[in-house]
């Protein structure tokens, strides 16, 4: 318990720096830095995984009677036979291209990288409160990488009853012929959550405890608290799913019965604790995001972020109600239609936070000098694209809209809004703008460019027509869709939609090129490439083990650009003397 | 080792409790909800369940088990006098006391096996030889509960355990006391977690 | 390319089309509201050399603006949402004298059990068809829903039916369809390998026309 490392000063730290090992520096680091980066290779690692899953779903979806899938043949007669993908393999792509992107990619990203990156140097601090246990939560993350990956090739395939695992077919090998796979990922969730509870851990006590003096919380930046109400979440959340799933485990291995009936025990149970976790993990998923959007935008507007006070009330009531409204995932579930009418109330309650901060990210752009770079792209379609999502939540949170969409394709329209367009664009972005910070080079701004407006184009025309198809009434997972007489006619939209995914996963190509290509041939970044003012810019980059010579002090808010009584420059760094900005810089 | 941490540091803004100490009460929270989880699943199915629910006294060892959680209550207030001896500097009491702390622990884990064993091999369940985690809604439920709050305890005895190693090495001291009450707060929480347990498998 | 809900045959299925079309209508002024003022912000404001960004932390009139308006708007609708919602499936409006019928889900199929002439389950009249589903039209039919395996889905596009089946628990659906005519069961909820499959056909008969379909196939059944 007591194996914080004592940091004397900034000094110290530095100075040991030169007698670590390679190993010690960059495989079994403690530098919040270097596990920021690790992760960041491990969560884009995953995030083509995910895609490339996905792309062979969607060549059956537009395809179903086809066969002849390209390169058919490198995959095991199991998964695809004479050019046939097989719906026990396309039941294990639906589920692991949920379950890897939710749980190894999307997830990790937002809070392994960016939580680990960004916690100290804009709190002012030089590390995580533990970073023993730092180190630790990012080694966790491998075993759960190694085991999903394995679980492909054991008897029977990868996982198969869907990310959200609902029991009992996730607990009966002899109803979907996975047996190890199934478990295989459950153990592989377990480690998950054990990363990200020591994650969560770290993040709170040294927001709570770490902070640069003079950085009180209602100057942190809007990027810390999205990322400490976040860990909240993941605290309180994660738990519940480790509970659930070992209880899984045990259904499967060692003849207990919690989610089996015919022992007495009860499926909905599962869906209760699964979405109990579930939720909150939605929005585990999204507040980062905000966040990064809020940071970007005001960076790009050169203006302070709008309302910040209502945009921290706007994530921690989020937070709130999101462990109050679990139960809209299980409308048409069976449980007590009474049990419906609260959850819809809850439920619809959520978007009037989500609203609040859709319009300050408005007002934060409005009579701004819009920066119109990649990042800003990306942060900007951020909230064009999560409007769409948060507005088509509204249909399944109308309990009787929701009898009919529910289980359709409206549904994946509206999750990869928010988790795509929504989390995935806010990433972008993220990596765009503190790319700088982490490898001390710029990313290239024309491919950038180009980046994101195949991003956005094709993201649309994967997704929106989803919400056409699913009204048409096309039922979720469902490997062939041909045989439907009302399903009769969407043919053709689901191959458009297949050829439009294809230019999105290829597009992602162009990022990781730009992305390698930049770390040698990127323009060289000064220590404040957006002059920007949170602390994070005000120390060279990349930043040295420590992060700070000397801590710095705050004097000011987060956001201070363009103030009218700062000569020669249109921003004022947090640790800079605070003679002509009123202190009191919430909202007035 | 923690104490280093505050000597020559730059003060920083937060709570005025040391760092370890909030990690740990954090940490907590999230245990509170991992068996929150369980103890609800727990409360779902007993109440949910169609035939009736198994008298604990029928099944289980209620008068040895409840000697154990004597002895974890016990090993409670060892921790007590652990840390309280810590503060004034005693090294005596901090071996002592973090010995008696480790070996109630421990004696609460040889206590829980002997029980397991005997369940599983020679009580009888609903006709059939043995009492085990597949015994229905009633075994699983049990063993669940009380394997994961058992791991705790191992979790627990291993971090005294080297504890107290390095009391004998002359570690602990009145300038340096966060790690025991740190530790102490992790026991006292395991042991919380037993006393709702005992209450609500084996006494209704 | 129909981008379109299909037809709906059934009582319920009006109101939750208003609702789903009312929905569309709200959703569809704020998506243009916020897209519109995205793009009209990124031409409008897009910055040029030596401009200076307007110096605002934000306006707390706005911030009640835009927290007060959504959330009247999401009352209304929630309060409208629930009252239908009751309606469809709260236990006390479930039909009295609706005609029953058992349907069975299990992998990969439907099984519907008759209430026969005597329009009673559980007697010796009963019938189970498997994969058939028929019923009369403008009648009250109550489903008990039961799976024997997995979860399944048990969802008619065009009555606007959808509930998940469990096993362990018999779920009463109800419904009244106002036309004839041959629909299918679709399997909502992924359910293992021949999910996709999982399909079922539906006749809307006539009061007579089922009467007649149900005495047909009474003696089959019995045998």
């Amino acid at each position: 318990m007591a194996t914080i490392v004592a940091e004397a000063t900034g000094q110290a730290i530095l100075h040991e720096e030169h007698e670590q090992s390679f190993l010690r520096k960059y495989i079994f680091s403690t530098d919040h830095k270097v596990i920021a980066i690790q992760f960041l290779i491990y969560t884009l690692f995953f995030l083509m995984i995910g895609g490339l899953l996905a792309m062979l779903m969607r060549y059956q979806i537009a395809w179903p009677a086809r066969g002849e899938l390209p390169l058919g043949g490198i995959f095991p007669e199991s998964m695809v036979a004479s050019g046939y993908i097989l719906p026990e393999f396309y039941n294990a792509l639906v589920t692991m291209h949920g379950s890897v992107m939710v749980f190894l990619a999307i997830m990790p990203m937002l809070v392994g990288v960016w939580a680990n990156y960004l916690i100290p140097l804009q709190l002012g601090t030089h590390d995580m409160a533990f970073p023993r246990l730092n180190m630790l939560s990012f080694w966790a993350m491998v075993p759960a990488g190694i085991l999903t990956l394995a679980s492909f090739f054991v008897v029977g395939g990868a996982a198969g009853a869907g990310w959200t695992l609902y029991a009992p077919l996730s607990a009966r090998p002899d109803l979907t012929g996975v047996g190890l796979g199934q478990i295989l990922w459950l153990v592989a969730l377990v480690f998950i959550g054990l990363s990200s509870i020591l994650g969560s851990v770290n993040y709170i006590t040294t927001t709570i405890n770490m902070r640069a003096p003079g950085m009180t919380w209602m100057r942190m930046p809007l990027t810390i608290w999205s990322l400490f109400i976040t860990a909240i979440l993941a605290l309180l959340a994660m738990p519940v799913l480790s509970a659930a799933g070992i209880m899984l485990i045990f259904d499967q291995t060692i003849g207990t019965s919690f989610f089996l009936p015919e022992g007495g025990g009860q499926p909905l149970l599962w869906q209760h604790l699964f979405w109990f976790f579930g939720h909150p993990e939605v929005y585990i998923l999204i507040l980062p995001a905000m966040g990064f959007t809020s940071e970007i935008l005001s960076v790009g507007s050169r203006k302070p972020v709008f309302g910040y006070k209502a945009m921290v009330l706007a994530l921690v009531s989020i937070a709130f109600l999101g462990f109050i409204v679990w139960g809209h995932h299980m409308f048409q579930s069976g449980m007590n239609p009474m049990l419906g009418l609260t959850f819809t109330v809850s439920t619809l309650f959520i978007a009037v936070p989500s609203a609040i901060k859709t319009f300050n990210w408005m007002g934060t752009m409005w009579r701004g000098n819009l920066q119109l770079h990649s990042a800003m792209l990306f942060a900007i379609g951020f909230v064009a694209m999560f409007a769409i999502g948060g507005l088509s939540g509204v249909f399944m949170a109308s309990t009787p809209v929701d009898i009919y969409i529910h289980d359709t394709y409206f549904i994946v329209a509206h999750i990869h809004y928010v988790l795509f367009g929504g989390s995935l664009f806010a990433l972008f972005g993220a990596i765009y703008f503190w790319y700088p910070k982490m490898f001390g080079r710029m990313m290239n701004e024309t491919m950038g460019k180009i980046h994101f407006w195949l991003t956005f184009v094709f993201f649309n025309l994967v997704f929106f027509p989803m919400h056409g198809v699913g009204m048409v009434g096309m039922m979720r997972r469902i490997y062939d869709s041909t045989g439907y007489a009302h399903l009769q006619g969407i043919e053709d939209t689901n191959a458009i939609i297949t050829w439009a995914a294809f230019g999105l996963f290829a597009s992602g190509f162009l990022f990781a090129f730009n992305f390698f290509w930049s770390l040698k041939k990127g323009r060289k970044a000064g220590a404040n490439p957006w002059n920007a003012t949170t602390l994070e810019w005000q120390t060279p980059s990349p930043p040295k083990h420590g992060n700070w010579e000397e801590v710095p002090v705050v004097y000011h808010g987060p956001h201070e650009y363009s103030h009218p009584d700062v000569e020669d420059k249109d921003w004022l760094a947090q640790n800079e003397r605070p003679d002509v900005v009123s202190p009191a810089a919430g909202s007035h | 080792m923690a104490h280093a941490a505050t000597a020559g540091r730059v003060p920083e803004r937060g709570l005025d409790v040391y760092t370890q100490k909030v990690g740990m009460w954090v940490f907590l929270c999230s245990e509170v909800m991992f068996f929150a989880g369980l103890i609800g699943s727990y409360v779902v199915l007993r109440f949910g369940a169609a035939d009736t629910w198994a008298v604990p006294n029928e099944v289980l060892n209620v008068p040895i088990t409840a000697f154990n959680t004597f002895l974890l209550i016990c090993s409670s207030v060892t921790m007590v006098k652990a840390f309280a001896a810590a503060q004034a500097g005693d090294q005596r009491g901090i071996k002592v006391y973090l010995l008696g702390t480790t070996l109630l622990g421990a004696t609460f884990l040889g206590v829980q096996v002997y029980e397991y064993v005997e369940l599983v091999l020679h009580q009888s369940w609903q006709g059939s030889h043995g009492f085990t985690p597949a015994a229905g809604l009633y075994g699983a439920t049990f063993f669940t509960m009380t394997g994961f709050h058992g791991f705790h305890v191992l979790l627990g005895v291993i971090c005294l355990a080297w504890a107290t190693i390095r009391a004998w090495r002359g570690h602990w001291g009145a300038d340096n006391t966060h790690g025991i009450e740190v530790l102490g707060l992790y026991w006292h929480f395991v042991d919380l977690v037993w006393i709702i347990l005992f209450t609500i498998v084996y006494l209704i | 390319m129909d981008w379109a809900l299909p037809p709906n045959y059934s009582t319920f299925g009006v109101v939750i089309d208003q609702l789903f079309w009312i929905i569309l209508v709200i959703t569809g002024i704020a998506f243009l509201l916020v897209e519109g003022g995205i793009l009209w912000f990124c031409l409008k404001y897009r910055g040029r050399e030596g401009a200076k960004a307007h110096y605002t932390h934000g306006s707390n009139r706005l911030e009640i603006i835009w927290t007060v308006i959504p959330a009247i708007i999401i009352a209304v609708l929630g309060a409208y949402s629930a009252l239908v919602w009751d309606d469809i499936k709260g236990s006390s409006n479930r039909p009295a004298d609706a005609l029953e019928f058992l349907v069975v889900g299990k992998q990969f199929e439907w099984n519907i059990t008759y209430p026969g002439v005597d329009e009673t389950l559980g007697t010796a009249d009963d019938f189970t068809v498997r994969n058939q589903f028929h019923f009369p039209v403008n009648e009250d039919i109550t489903i008990l829903l039961e799976s024997e395996d997995v979860i399944h889905s048990f969802f008619i596009p065009e009555l606007r039916v959808k509930q998940d089946a469990v096993p362990g628990m018999t779920i009463p659906v109800w419904f009244d369809a106002t036309q004839t005519g041959n629909f299918e069961i679709a399997c909502a909820e992924l359910c293992g390998l021949g999910h996709y499959y999982m399909m079922a056909s539906v006749t809307v008969h006539s009061a007579a026309d089922f009467d007649a379909w149900q005495a047909s196939q009474a003696p089959a059944a019995a045998q």
